[in-house]
């Protein structure tokens, strides 16, 4: 048994539990603590909602700009793309957000294009 | 109707700020995450399938059609393009509700809700004067494989704005009442993803369905 004393002098400050150094302060899970997580400010949503809106413009130029050939279809996917992601990231909180939230959700979608896109590629949907 | 307002009453009987979220709201949880929160997640993640689905019966039927009118005689590229631009602000709208309800700003979260269920409410307005102009023009929901795959494609997504909205104003008459308990700002915040979702979905669907031609 232990008979280490502290001296009356040194006390823990209040904030401080003094059972918690000797105790797991991590959950079991290794979730990312979405509580300490801030909120960003409402700034950077306006921010978020230009790029949004600037990305989209540039979407529409580009369904006009025929003169762009091959690189037509895969510059309005690399739109598509970021603005997808900066919804989920940003207005979405995921990028703030606990992982497991994320994770649910990046399944669904990654589950949903691999079994549609090998379900139209049996349709020969590529080949055309 | 009672307004839900900061008054120390209200305000002080659960957390010092009306909307804000509580430290150990989910201290039950085996996760210590709400699992409403994680619910809607699932359930989000789980749409991606439905809409996967959807969206891929469009791609592959669109430019099968032998008669009737085609996506690119029908499709109004401006008028749609406003209408995604009209989401995307509704998204804006509903990301500084969630905001401000964390701030335990209740008036704020109030206006943003019903900012946010005005736009929900254009876009869907938009959608039936598009689906009334394409009937007008010919193309009816069994007229050919581009109608069908293409109402049922856009009509959920419609529906799922619908519900959307539904939720929305449920939300604010809610608060106007006075009667939400529990994390408040939480529940404001799973009615957002819901409402990103259908957000993102329409990103989507007018990149693919609009803008790539058949």
């Amino acid at each position: 048994m232990s008979t280490v004393e502290h001296p009356p002098a040194v006390e823990h400050p209040p904030a401080v539990d003094a059972a918690s150094p000797t105790e797991p302060v991590e959950p079991e899970v290794d979730f990312d603590s979405a509580h300490e997580a801030e909120h960003p400010r409402d700034v950077l949503y306006i921010k978020v909602a230009a790029a949004l809106f600037v990305l989209t413009g540039l979407e529409v130029f580009t369904s006009y700009a025929h003169w762009l050939g091959g690189a037509f279809l895969p510059i309005l996917l690399i739109l598509m793309a970021v603005k997808f992601v900066l919804v989920v990231l940003f207005f979405m909180h995921l990028k703030f957000d606990a992982k497991i939230f994320g994770r649910l959700f990046w399944a669904g979608f990654f589950l949903a294009v691999a079994v549609y896109c090998t379900a139209l590629a049996t349709f020969h949907f590529f080949a055309s | 109707m009672a307004d839900v307002t900061l008054t120390p009453d209200v305000a002080l009987e659960e957390t010092p700020h009306d909307f804000a979220p509580e430290e150990g709201a989910h201290a039950h949880t085996s996760t210590g995450l709400s699992n409403n929160k994680l619910a809607m997640w699932l359930f989000l993640g789980s749409e991606c399938l439905l809409f996967g689905g959807l969206i891929s019966t469009y791609m592959l039927y669109r430019g099968r059609t032998q008669q009737g009118p085609r996506p690119e005689t029908v499709y109004d590229i401006p008028f749609t393009s406003v209408s995604s631009f009209v989401l995307l602000m509704s998204s804006l709208t509903m990301v500084l509700a969630v905001s401000a309800a964390h701030r335990g700003d209740v008036r704020r979260t109030r206006l943003w809700l019903t900012t946010t269920a005005l736009l929900g409410a254009t876009f869907v307005g938009g959608q039936v004067y598009e689906f009334t102009a394409f009937y007008r023009e010919g193309l009816g929901f069994t007229t050919n494989l581009f109608g069908s795959s293409f109402y049922t494609l856009t009509g959920f997504h419609g529906a799922h704005v619908t519900i959307g909205i539904i939720m929305l104003m449920s939300l604010v008459w809610i608060t106007l009442r006075g009667s939400i308990s529990g994390n408040r700002a939480e529940v404001v915040e799973i009615v957002g993803l819901y409402w990103h979702f259908v957000d993102i979905v329409w990103i989507v669907i007018f990149t693919l369905v609009y803008l790539i031609p058949s």
